[in-house]
């Protein structure tokens, strides 16, 4: 056996924080260096994960299984594919930006940076868990060091910030660990085996009233991380009160777990189920398009801005899952990673102004432009790829997922295609309210460019929204067999299309499956 | 030589680099030159390119160069391919050779801005974004130059971004784009879905060798959605306002891009999909109508502005409104012809108002010049001419396109699309020469310590207005009835399709006998009647155009006010969108949803608050809680069964 | 001859000693020694159980009952000793502010 590089880019920032804890609490540039380097270490070693992938292969890959609790069927078993691969790089790529994004940080920076490193092992640990109960460990223990990042670090409102938080994800938590374990007793059942595999729960046979309520539970506990509307209100809260770093995480990869979790849970665990929430889940989808670009014109605070177009985008990426066709879904993984590098450096960006300004309300900017054109032309790009500008990232993703609800029915595409429009209509009002005009508040007289620790931050993901946005093969060539698989995999167990969608009915849905490979044939688009 | 098409991209995008990294450091000469530089040789590249085209057959004058695939998922492809062929050998040579005249008056032009090196950045990444979308092999390609001219005349017209105004048409154009981009995107997920493919080459042999009738719904809806697109791009109704606000960039953008060529997108998109257009005889119609319409409106507002640039705004919509009508009554070719010629005199208009400008330290408002024909020689000599050519007076270029469009109106649409085009040209005459007239002609109305500073421009600001004169006089050579080298040029493109009634290699002369002459009688008459109108109530009667505005002062008001439609689509679309949004927030989502969350975390407090009185504090309580539930658990085992 | 239902009698007299001593005493140190009399009366029956089972785990548990009683009591006393140094009583009615 080779490298386990999955092991290791999930506990190195533990050890980087047995690392920091035996650091003098009081030697502050040397924990952020440390905190720094760590993180660092781990994005060189995830970076193997990108060019070693296979994509020729759906199986999951750089696979890692030992026993842990054998008694319960528990594993150490770690692995991953086309899909989860995008995933940890980005949250690789994401934490030392934000680490260093919090070098303004004084109050308390030892355990600051043990929360991150805590975090980013967290999130990794989500993302390459391939059974269940390690899932739901990691998805636990990433919420943990976040409550604290907004609770100890966070803006005035923190406490009930924090508290919203935590209790929404774990409402959500718990119904997933019900679905769990109701899984684990399925799995007995049909197999007289215990076991947390996910891979063995792909090949279960469930009845469409046990995948319905199951469906339902995980979707909860997706939904409220996604989040969709109407399970959105932590997140502007959240987003508002968390300090920078926690924000850029949150939005990065935070959110995407909810995402994650339907593509990686829900369509291949319950393909019927799915099937039958298409309807539920994009009219949701849609509704979060336009409502989070409706709000998020009205918003007059900067991050409440950007955390409410989390929403709309994040509707798209939804809507692109549950379109069922390999555009949509490598369009909604595209969009997700799009979404974490855009949104990201867009709280960055927020971040650095907050701290040279000290406020985050809109009407205390305006004509930046001319005092820090630098900074104004990261805004302005960054700016662009949230909207979609063809060209740069935001573009691929959003038009795969267009293209791909476009074929499996055109009225929501047509829909949340509107989106488009009112994305343009509030960010480049709030461009033209913070970066345009006279200068009108004395103290933006005096700002100063951007330094080079910023320009660090930024010029990074600056490149990489170029890269998407002008050779996206590189990234969605690698995603391709597993989608394809995905699909094999929700067509093979699901029923007839046209079953599930005339009777309504569970008892009628135990029929013969017929395989599909595109659910949605190409020729039947829906108006 | 064809395959040195990659050139053409290439050099501007190098200059936007440069200019856009180390501008701030470089000289401003240096600057210029290499923006300057990088255009003129694209421009050399083009006619490379357009020579290299001219050398083959006709008939296998396509030429297709992929550079490699761009977004490929599943069945869906969109590659990075460029083709060449005589439509977009034509246009790379307009936008090129236009982008280059323009680029050295801006030179001149924009010398004391302090924006100078991203003046020149933006500028060259627009003529990138333009070539690359007439060279586009593909509907996606074809897109992203679309939206990237976009952000480029966003970026443009909102340079002096310090005046809100500015910002404000900068914002507005963008979002009225993306209106009509939200049809075009709509329109190219239709045709994947029609014909599996967004390749140019591919659909269009679909199209025309699949079993869609002519008429077929789904290649009407296409149409429709990519006609959306075009009104977008192209200013025309219901979405040209943002064309006059966009007046506030500086002058060598509005010739540039708002006149020259990426308004004229629209136009070249629509000849492009030739095809799919002639399919469809609805479409056809609406384009036609709307084309019409516009024409006729744009221009009647275009009677009354003061503004010089806005005159100019309202006459280019007005122009672009006769493109449409040749294309909608199937002369492509009619279209290109003008949208070639009218990228010459518009361009030379636009420069020669920014020259004028520029000698008026900045004032914009024709009430306020006059008299100027000493002070500005040549610009009032290229002026005249560029007028003269708008006007439709033979023998200048706008006499030829114009005429043809007329004529087509006729023969191929209806007396109507005739009638309406023979009055906006006679707008047309009328409105351009009262420009001239208030502008170099009688009395000077000019501030005194500005009339101290008058000045002609430049000489690397002359010079380009001087070519462009060249061409506005001779360019209509091209396109002579009879022998039309233009038609013929673009015949492979236009013509030899199944569907398609129009064949663009017969000579315009084919269709009708002796019309085309009386037509030219005909239109010459009526730019003549225009121009003498003006030239009475400008020059002879000063005090006229006053009497009339009172006399018909409501229907004065109506025109000087744009007939009031920035207001109509404020009541009807951004205030409404605005207040939405905010109910939304205050009371769906403060109030309702997070209201609710706050509603059961109350809820679960209020019973907390009841049930905690059962925490005595008191060991022994706790003690007999205990107790007694064993005891009650006991016997519910023993005697529960 | 002493049945193993002798044992059980016993064990629970000596429990219901303990329960209805922790519930009506108000001394802390009482309740304490009550609490021991409850884990003793446990253990016998551990012992009458392992004796009449003839298997060892009764007596093992035993064991370990004691040493968790020896814990507890160690703690328990500290505690006990703590709140009286605090509060100069050992009253158990005086120390109820553990409460909402």
């Amino acid at each position: 056996m080779s490298v386990p590089i999955l092991t290791l880019i999930t506990f190195i920032p533990i050890i980087g924080v047995f690392f920091i804890l035996s650091i003098d609490s009081k030697r502050q540039e040397l924990i952020r260096v440390t905190a720094l380097l760590v993180s660092i270490v781990v994005f060189f070693i995830s970076l193997p994960l990108f060019f070693n992938f296979d994509s020729h292969v759906y199986d999951m890959q750089f696979v890692e299984k030992l026993r842990w609790i054998p008694s319960f069927g528990i594993y150490y078993y770690l692995g991953i594919d086309g899909i989860s691969l995008f995933l940890i790089l980005l949250t690789t790529f994401i934490t030392p930006l934000s680490i260093l994004a919090s070098w303004h940080i004084t109050k308390n920076v030892k355990e600051y940076m043990i929360a991150m490193l805590v975090l980013e092992t967290g999130m990794v640990g989500v993302f390459v868990s391939l059974d269940l109960f390690l899932f739901y460990v990691f998805w636990e223990l990433m919420l943990i060091p976040m409550y604290l990042l907004i609770g100890i670090w966070g803006g005035p409102r923190r406490i009930y910030a924090a508290v919203k938080f935590f209790i929404y994800t774990m409402a959500g938590s718990v119904f997933m660990l019900l679905a769990i374990i109701a899984l684990y007793f399925l799995n007995y059942k049909s197999t007289g085996e215990y076991t947390f595999n996910l891979l063995e729960y792909y090949r279960l046979d469930i009845s469409f009233a046990a995948q319905f309520w199951l469906f339902l539970a995980f979707f909860l506990a997706f939904a409220i991380k996604v989040p969709m509307v109407p399970f959105h209100t932590w997140l502007p809260d959240a987003h508002v009160e968390a300090p920078t770093a926690g924000s850029v995480i949150l939005a990065g990869v935070l959110l995407k777990m909810g995402t994650y979790g339907f593509v990686r849970f829900c369509l291949p665990l319950f393909p019927e189920a799915s099937h039958a929430f298409i309807p539920v889940i994009s009219w949701m989808a849609i509704v979060g398009i336009i409502y989070g670009a409706l709000v998020s014109m009205a918003q007059d605070d900067l991050k409440k801005l950007v955390a409410y177009s989390s929403v709309s985008h994040l509707g798209f990426v939804m809507l692109g899952i549950f379109a069922f066709n390999i555009q949509g879904i490598e369009g909604g993984i595209t969009q997700m990673i799009n979404h974490g590098l855009s949104t990201g450096a867009l709280f960055l960006i927020v971040g650095m102004l907050y701290e040279r300004r000290h406020t985050r309300m809109i009407a205390d900017f305006g004509g930046l432009t001319k005092q820090i054109p630098v900074f104004a032309t990261f805004f302005m790009i960054v700016t662009l790829s949230s909207i979609g500008l063809p060209g740069l990232n935001g573009f691929v993703g959003e038009f795969l997922i267009l293209v791909g609800a476009f074929k499996s029915r055109i009225l929501y595409a047509s829909l949340a295609t509107t989106g488009i429009i009112l994305a343009a209509v509030y960010m480049l009002w709030m461009f033209q309210r913070v970066m345009f005009g006279e200068i009108t508040h004395e103290e933006n007289k005096t700002l100063k460019d951007i330094n080079k620790r910023e320009f660090v931050i930024l010029a990074p993901i600056v490149l990489l929204v170029f890269w998407i946005g002008i050779y996206p093969n590189s990234f969605l060539r690698k995603m391709d067999a597993s989608v394809n698989h995905l699909l094999k995999q929700v067509g093979d167990k699901a029923n007839i299309v046209s079953n599930i969608q005339i009777h309504n009915k569970p008892e009628q849905l135990q029929g013969i499956g017929v395989p599909k490979i595109d659910i949605v044939p190409e020729n039947k688009t829906e108006w | 030589m064809l395959n040195l098409v990659g050139l053409i991209l290439l050099f501007p995008i190098i200059g936007t680099a440069i200019n856009g990294l180390f501008g701030k450091r470089l000289k401003k000469e240096t600057v210029g030159y290499v923006a300057c530089g990088s255009i003129g040789l694209s421009f050399f590249i083009s006619v490379l390119v357009f020579c290299g085209l001219l050398l083959l057959p006709p008939d296998a004058r396509l030429f297709e160069k992929q550079l490699f695939s761009w977004i490929e998922s599943g069945s869906f492809k969109a590659a990075a391919g460029l083709q060449v062929d005589p439509l977009s050998s034509l246009m790379i040579l307009v936008v090129t050779g236009v982008g280059f005249l323009i680029h050295i008056y801006s030179v001149g032009y924009m010398h004391n801005d302090k924006g100078y090196h991203r003046y020149f950045c933006y500028l060259n990444l627009f003529t990138f974004s333009m070539l690359l979308l007439v060279l586009s092999n593909n509907f996606l390609l074809m897109f992203i130059g679309w939206e990237a001219v976009g952000l480029c005349s966003y970026l443009l017209i909102g340079f002096w971004f310090e005046k809100k105004s500015a910002s404000d048409a900068a914002k507005k154009a963008f979002i009225v784009n993306r209106v009509g981009d939200f049809g075009f995107a709509l329109g190219i997920m239709l045709i994947f879905l029609t014909f599996h493919s967004i390749d140019f080459t591919e659909v269009f042999n679909a199209a025309s060798h699949g079993n869609f009738g002519v008429g077929s719904f789904t290649v009407t809806v296409i149409t429709l959605l990519l006609f959306m697109g075009a009104t977008g791009k192209s200013a025309q109704i219901p979405l040209y306002t943002w064309l006059p606000d966009a007046m506030e960039g500086p002058t060598p953008v509005s010739a540039l891009i708002h006149a020259a060529t990426m308004v004229t997108a629209g136009v070249y998109m629509i000849a492009r999909c030739n095809v799919l257009y002639t399919m469809s005889p609805f479409t056809m119609t609406v384009v036609a109508s709307i084309g019409a319409v516009t024409a006729l409106f744009a221009a009647s507002i275009g009677l009354v502005q003061n503004d010089i640039k806005r005159v100019l705004a309202y006459s280019t919509i007005s122009q672009l409104g006769y493109m449409f009508l040749a294309c909608g009554v199937g002369a492509f070719t009619a279209g290109i012809f003008h949208l070639m010629t009218h990228a010459f005199f518009k361009a030379l208009l636009f420069l020669g108002s920014g020259s004028v400008i520029h000698a008026l330290s900045g004032e914009q408002d024709m009430r306020k010049m006059g008299g100027l024909k000493h002070h500005i020689p040549i610009t009032y000599k290229t002026f005249l001419i560029g007028t003269v050519a708008i006007a439709g007076l033979p023998p200048f270029a706008g006499f030829f396109s114009k005429d043809e469009i007329l004529l087509e109106s006729l023969v191929r649409g209806n007396f109507i699309y005739w009638l309406i085009a023979a009055i906006a040209a006679f707008f047309t005459a009328f409105y351009m020469f009262r420009l001239l007239f208030m502008t170099f002609h009688g009395e000077s109305r000019v501030d005194h310590h500005v009339a101290e500073h008058i000045h002609e421009s430049p000489r690397n600001m002359t010079i380009p207005l001087m070519i462009l004169a060249g061409l506005s006089f001779v360019g209509g050579f091209l396109g002579i009835p009879g022998a039309s080298a233009i038609n013929n040029f673009l015949a492979p493109v236009f013509g030899g399709h199944p569907h398609t009634e129009i064949s663009g290699t017969e000579s315009i002369g084919h269709h009708s006998e002796g019309h085309p002459y009386l037509m030219m009688v005909i239109s010459t008459a009526i730019a003549v009647a225009g121009i003498s109108l003006a030239y009475r109530m400008y020059v002879k009667k000063p005090e006229m155009p006053g009497r009339l505005a009172e006399r018909f002062h409501l229907i004065y008001k109506l025109l000087l006010n744009k007939y009031y439609v920035d207001e109509i689509y404020d009541v009807l679309f951004v205030k409404p969108t605005k207040i939405i949004s905010i109910q939304l927030w205050k009371r769906v989502d403060a109030l309702m949803i997070d209201g609710s969350v706050n509603g059961i975390a109350r809820l679960v407090g209020w019973f907390g608050n009841i049930f905690r009185h059962l925490q005595t504090g008191y060991i022994r309580n706790y003690a007999f809680y205990i107790v007694a539930g064993c005891i009650f658990i006991i016997v519910l085992t023993v005697f529960g069964k | 001859m002493i049945t193993l239902t002798h044992y059980i009698v016993l064990s629970a007299i000596l429990f219901t000693l303990g329960v209805v001593g922790v519930l009506i005493r108000r001394n802390a140190i009482i309740i304490f020694m009550c609490i021991e009399l409850m884990l003793n009366a446990v253990n016998l029956s551990f012992v009458a159980f392992a004796h009449y089972l003839n298997s060892m785990q009764g007596q093992l548990f035993v064991f370990f009952t004691m040493t968790v009683a020896a814990a507890e009591a160690a703690v328990g006393l500290a505690i006990i000793v703590a709140v009286f140094r605090n509060k100069e009583t050992v009253n158990i009615d005086d120390i109820n502010i553990m409460k909402w």
